[in-house]
């Protein structure tokens, strides 16, 4: 169960080579064979268990976008080699068939797979280990319910390195905290149940929270801003750029619907996770939302005028031939560009995104209306893209300039493996064309 | 196109135009009925001069009023024009569809080129061949049987040889064609039955002048029209005077609800286009019906209906009965390239340039529209991206030349954008088919009742009022009102008729007049619903009955040439009774004749289902088809496996979008098709040799078989009926909702 | 300005903020690059920018003063077919056409940092790319082929 996505480069990065040995040995280990066992009927336990693992934002990881969900194999690219994420259908022989519910909540709160080695710590069991055993046997009885995929996990292809001197349990011991979820006495129901779904199952300090050398989320930095397949996640405590205070219902919609009006598209690795909680339970959603908007505070809209406008500038060219025509135009969201001024892309902390989003663009859905931008990889050069992410971030966001240094190592980041993470298409759920722009 | 122009005179300008003298250019469209007993369109232009034509230098061009439009037909009517004259393929030039050089053939659509235009090419052919072979007889004094020809000569039995140029200078082309022509032995054939290579590839593989759209003709200027925001809008107020002072705008057109812009260049009639839409006041009062409950506002339309199949037999008491309903959305024809039109007015003669499927009928509706007489009016035809059916190619022709109209003297360019062409273009009409059937105890279908509710599927150009342009414009024109197509052919009732021998059978065509939306000819018409009805019916059936579907189909088919194709489609895909796919996979069957008359098909495929996403991909397809004589086996699988991968788009993911007031569904973002990350991995087209069988028209015999196929595929892989198009992932998710 | 296409520098008089396409085509004469959708949703009008594939109809012509564009017509003409053109024609890879020439640029583009693509480099190349005849398998066998070549 490598659970491989959030800051997964760093992480492998960080962790030292006796992690690797200790990562292959689990992967090798190799249970008895045992019967499959028999899909479990509780419907509303089942319904339950979907709508967790959609929370927790399994199928995502778990699945190749040429493959079976829950399958596994998709492909990490670290600086250690590739890592490949595990079949979690109840195939016996190479999913998580033979696997007993005892062996599932283990993995869950411990990081140990079923012969007991320790897992990656990509499989994020430090926000795991906060799950309920009650919440982690409707996940389990929900994929075992699953169509069992044979689909043997590829080979890890990583690099022996020379120097072996710690372990993965010593990485354990200093950066993962076990045990359950504790509620504030002091806050609402809702609060509790959203810190609960964002700290644990929905493990969004995975991306949201800065790492350290060693891979691990900073403590007392949760929330303040991550990076995830190339792509910055945006600070989502009372850190926030966000240019339009968040609402609880504006972010209610936006994690349902996959955009909202006044935010924008969900994209690049967000995307997925969007799409995921498309059919949860609203007062989960909500409950997110409460906790997160109550992080977030009273931060007061920083809209500034926007400066006055250079038309003569080569970026603004740009801006007018290649951008206004959606950006400016008529559509609206979701199908539309977003108005700049609303960007969290231009207005946020870093410009990576911004970055990500102008090279790669969003790609289209198969099959599904999503929203679509062209990559303008080709088109612009590094000069070029670095004046116009210097313009739109003065034209439209009213804060404090990027520096060039920034925008350079940015760009060069982006350029480096954004792509990876923009794969995914925007918005995330079907969107109707003929409803989208009614939405919140 | 000013090569275009000089190379379509030099070749024409020598030979005598003479169809239009015929007696029978009255009739507007081939099919009609046969007096004379002559074969495909000579029933219209019954000259042999109006299909082939020899210049003294022995350059021989030969003439069709059927169009290209990327099905090959060029090369196709090439190769029988080439092969029943004896003469090299590359010798040959062809003219396509122009008011002012070749035969009225009506549309080029339905599939009817080859039994229409490439049976009267084949016979003209032919018989100027006899011609030229008497001519050298009676030069040379012998007998035309010992007269044979080869490589563009005539050839006599003391080894005479003669050029055609030489023996057509001295005679007369224009001459009645003859109902029965001696045509070459099929065994001799060396340039029919070849996979010929395209003539009109190379170029546009290296960026030739070969669309309308790269049309330049001299002091052109580039339109782009204003569209309202939705059906039936009028334009309030438009204060056009700051776009108008604009540098490079020549003209904004007003014209009652039409308004568009002219400017020396492109980029500026584009900018000028977004201004004006901005400023534009329009009042919106059309109420367009809920798009979730289609199939029920379907059902609700008043229909006129009309029993188009009765026969009626006891029904063995014990038969078990089933029943289903299967329903397809708006969808569209979506060309990857919006509709383009050159027209250019000049001392009272209009010329309009346009990728129209008919030159005629697009020449009266626009005559009509500007109150000119027919003969002044000229329509060309002009390759564009391609269309499918009646996309919006004439409604650009008429926004040319209603702009020409008021800009005379300088050619107009107009270039519909992407979201024009989305929103404006006919679509092909939402459809409802119901379907009752018992069955007996044995396994067969003793009883068959059948229902297709549809709108008409051609509101085509012939009147005014069926171009958008003739809609806006201030003098406007109402649209003909819409008329059910008659079988056999039909129209929503394509294919409606079983071909399968059903002791007793009912059908019955609920024609409906009113359109909500603007519709109409879409690749295959009714039949696209009526075969997957029909089709995924069956499969149902055969479930039912515990029998394999293949042979079930067989079970109850007689026609022969539709058991063959049957047969290969399975043995070449590999087709087990009883072999179920495995993870999420799965296999269907399906088949039908295009039209109950055109040509036969069969496809088997593979589809593979994600449970959980509910994402369906067709993974692969092997067809079978019987086209009768094959003229190009490379151009017929092209259009077989076009037509899969098109219908597998249609089906798996595509419906118009719209909300009461507008059709919200305008680009590829909200009307996502067919990309390559969805492709399949392998498809397969097998071809059933028919030597000297009649032409059967096959450009659109892939659509309904392959959208049934696919139904009965993903029905297999998740143990679930899908009975509404298209098979989204919200439809086939396993548990979710 | 000053524009580098094919080979040839030519002195361009439209607006800074024409996407190139139109220059190509008014200005230039070039075919290839194709109208489809003015967005870079379906890459009809795909030409080249140092080699890299881009969508000519949403980049504007002043950004590219410095860049040198090859569109379909460089690659070769009708009677002398470059590799990528010739491997299109050998497999009757056309229906209309239309989407073409987008296809056989992305192909080049790929094929230059890529001579021995596997099918899913050469399927991921041309999702960007849309073609409504249904002529995949035969743009999928053209790439192949020309790479082969």
């Amino acid at each position: 169960m490598t659970k491989v996505r959030a800051g997964m480069t760093k992480v492998v990065a960080g962790m030292t080579a006796a992690l690797i040995v200790a990562g292959c040995a689990s992967t090798e280990a190799r249970a008895p064979k045992v019967a499959a066992p028999k899909p479990p009927q509780d419907k509303a336990l089942l319904a339950r268990g979907e709508a967790l693992s959609a929370l927790g934002n399994c199928r995502t990881c778990h699945t190749r976008p040429d493959g079976k969900s829950y399958a596994g194999g998709v492909p990490f690219k670290t600086a250690f080699g590739t890592v490949y994420s595990t079949n979690i259908t109840p195939d016996v022989e190479s999913g998580i068939g033979a696997w007993t519910e005892t062996d599932f909540i283990r993995a869950m709160r411990e990081g140990v797979d079923r012969g007991g080695h320790n897992l990656y710590p990509v499989f994020p069991y430090d926000h795991f280990t906060h799950v309920t055993d009650e919440d982690d046997r409707a996940i389990y009885a929900y994929l075992m319910s699953r169509t069992p995929v044979k689909a043997p996990h590829p080979h890890n292809e990583l690099v022996f390195p020379v120097n072996i001197r710690a372990s993965l349990g010593v990485w354990k011991k200093l950066y993962f905290k076990p045990g359950p979820h504790h509620d504030d006495p002091a806050r609402s129901r809702a609060y509790n149940r959203g810190a609960y779904l964002v700290e644990g199952l929905g493990h969004c300090g995975g991306c949201h929270t800065p790492r350290n050398a060693a891979g691990a989320e900073e403590p007392g930095r949760e929330l303040d801003g991550g990076e995830a397949e190339g792509w910055h996640a945006y600070a989502i405590n009372a850190r926030s750029q966000a240019p339009v205070p968040w609402t609880e219902a504006q972010m209610t919609a936006y994690l349902k619907h996959g955009w909202q009006a006044d935010h924008g598209v969900s994209r690049g690795p967000m995307a997925p996770v969007t799409d995921e909680l498309g059919d949860v339970p609203e007062e989960d959603l909500r409950a997110i939302a409460t906790y997160l908007v109550t992080l977030m505070g009273s931060h007061a809209a920083q809209h500034a005028p926007a400066a006055a406008q250079d038309t003569s500038s080569e970026a603004a060219t740009i801006y007018a031939g290649a951008c206004a025509q959606c950006h400016d135009g008529t559509q609206p969201l979701p199908f539309g560009g977003i108005a700049l001024p609303h960007s969290i892309g231009v207005s946020g902390e870093s410009p990576r995104d911004l970055f990500n989003v102008i090279l790669y663009g969003l790609p289209a859905a198969e099959g599904e209306a999503a929203p679509m931008m062209p990559a303008f990889e080709g088109a612009f050069d590094d000069r070029q893209l670095t004046q116009l992410a210097a313009w739109l971030r003065v034209r439209f966001s009213g804060r404090e300039p990027w520096t060039e240094a920034q925008l350079e190592h940015e760009l060069r980041e982006a350029r480096r493996k954004g792509g990876e993470g923009a794969r995914y298409p925007a918005g995330g759920n079907a969107i109707d064309p003929a409803k989208g722009s009614s939405r919140p | 196109m000013r090569p275009a122009r000089r190379d379509f005179l030099r070749r024409s300008g020598a030979l005598v135009v003479s169809f239009a003298l015929s007696p029978a250019a009255r009739a507007q469209q081939p099919g009609g009925h046969d007096a004379d007993g002559l074969p495909g369109s000579l029933r219209v232009a019954p000259f042999l001069d109006s299909w082939i034509r020899i210049d003294a230098g022995g350059a021989i061009t030969v003439c069709t009023g059927k169009a290209e439009l990327g099905q090959g037909i060029k090369t196709a009517l090439l190769q029988v024009a080439a092969e029943e004259l004896r003469v090299p393929f590359e010798r040959l030039t062809i003219v396509t569809a122009d008011t002012q050089a070749t035969a009225n053939e009506g549309f080029t659509a339905g599939s009817t080129s080859m039994q229409d235009s490439g049976t009267a090419i084949r016979n003209a052919a032919a018989q100027v061949r006899e011609l030229l072979e008497a001519e050298a007889a009676r030069r040379w004094n012998t007998g035309v049987e010992g007269v044979h020809s080869d490589g563009g000569f005539a050839m006599g039995p003391g080894g005479q040889r003669a050029a055609y140029g030489e023996l057509a200078s001295g005679l007369s082309l224009h001459v009645q064609a003859k109902p029965a022509s001696r045509f070459v032995d099929p065994r001799d054939y060396r340039v029919v039955n070849r996979p010929i290579p395209r003539v009109d590839i190379p170029g546009k593989v290296a960026g030739d002048v070969a669309y309308v759209h790269d049309l330049r003709l001299p002091g052109m200027l580039h339109a782009r029209v204003v569209r309202p925001p939705g059906y039936g809008a009028k334009l309030v107020a438009l204060d056009a005077r700051a776009v108008e002072s604009q540098p490079g705008v020549v003209k904004v057109v007003r014209d009652g609800d039409f308004v568009a812009v002219v400017a020396e260049r492109e980029w500026t009639a584009v900018k000028a286009m977004r201004a004006l839409a901005e400023m534009a006041k329009w009042q919106e009062s059309t109420r367009l019906p809920d798009a979730a409950s289609m199939p029920r506002v379907v059902l609700g339309l008043k229909s006129e209906d009309t029993v188009i199949h009765d026969k009626r037999a006891t029904v063995p008491a014990g038969a078990r009965t089933f029943e289903a309903a299967y329903t397809r959305p708006y969808q569209i024809h979506g060309s990857i390239g919006p509709a383009c039109a050159v027209a250019h007015l000049e001392e009272g003669k209009l010329t309009v340039w346009s990728h129209t499927q008919g030159v005629y009928p697009d020449r009266q509706a626009i005559a009509e529209l500007l109150g000119m007489p027919p003969a002044k009016v000229r329509v060309i035809h002009a390759e564009g991206a391609g269309c499918y059916g009646h996309n919006a190619a004439d409604d650009a022709a008429g926004d040319a030349a209603l702009i020409a109209s008021h800009v005379p003297g300088r050619p107009i360019r107009v270039q519909w954008m992407r979201e024009q062409e989305h929103a404006w273009e006919p679509f092909g009409p939402a459809m409802v088919a119901k379907v009752r059937a018992a069955m007996d105890a044995s396994g067969r279908i003793v009883d068959w009742d059948y229902g297709v509710w549809s709108n008409t599927h051609s509101m085509r150009p012939g009147p005014a009022g069926n171009l958008l342009a003739g809609q806006h414009a201030a003098k406007a024109f109402k649209p003909a009102p819409p008329r059910p197509l008659p079988q056999p052919a039909g129209g929503g009732d394509r294919n409606a008729i079983p071909l399968y021998a059903f002791p007793s059978a009912h059908v019955v065509h609920h024609f409906i007049p009113e359109m909500p939306l603007r519709i109409s000819a879409l690749r295959a018409l009714g039949a696209y619903l009526n075969v997957f009805a029909i089709e995924s019916f069956m499969d149902e059936l055969a479930i039912a009955a515990g029998a394999d579907p293949v042979e079930f189909r067989l079970r109850h088919l007689e026609d022969a040439r539709g058991r063959d194709v049957i047969q290969l489609a399975a043995s070449r895909f590999g087709w087990k009774p009883g072999v179920r796919a495995e993870g999420g996979r799965g296999r269907g069957f399906a088949f039908a004749r295009y039209k109950n008359l055109a040509a036969y098909c069969a496809i088997a495929c593979e589809v593979d289902v994600d449970a959980e996403s509910g994402r369906a991909r067709l993974v692969r397809a092997v067809a079978a088809v019987d086209s009768g004589q094959v003229v190009n086996p490379d151009g017929l699988r092209n259009q077989i496996e076009g037509a899969i991968l098109q219908s597998a788009s249609w089906t798996l993911y595509e419906a118009v979008s719209f909300d009461a007031a507008r059709v919200r569904s305008i680009d590829w973002a909200t009307y996502p098709i067919l990309r390559f990350g969805a492709v399949p991995e392998t498809v397969e087209v097998h071809i059933v040799d028919r030597p000297g069988m009649p032409f059967l028209g096959s450009g659109e015999a892939g659509q309904g078989p392959t959208g049934a196929a696919i139904a009965n595929a993903v029905a297999d892989a998740v143990g679930r009926r899908v009975r509404d198009i298209p098979l989204k992932a919200a439809r086939l998710r396993s548990t979710r909702g | 300005m000053k524009l580098d296409v094919n080979g040839q520098v030519h002195d361009i008089a439209s607006e800074p903020d024409t996407p190139l396409l139109y220059v190509l085509r008014d200005e230039l004469h070039l075919n290839g690059a194709k109208y489809g959708c003015g967005l870079g949703q379906c890459g009809a009008c795909t030409v080249l920018a140092d080699g890299e594939a881009i969508f000519s109809c949403v980049t504007p012509v002043s950004a590219l003063g410095g860049r040198r564009i090859t569109t379909l017509e460089g690659l070769g003409t009708a009677a002398r077919p470059g590799a990528v053109q010739r491997a299109f024609i050998e497999e009757q890879a056309a229906q209309c056409g239309f989407c073409i020439p987008g296809m056989i640029v992305r192909a080049e583009a790929l094929l230059r940092a890529h001579p021995d693509p596997t099918e899913a480099q050469i399927r991921t190349a041309l999702q960007p790319h849309l073609c409504r005849c249904g002529t995949h398998m035969r743009i999928l066998k053209a790439v192949r082929r020309a790479a082969k070549a």
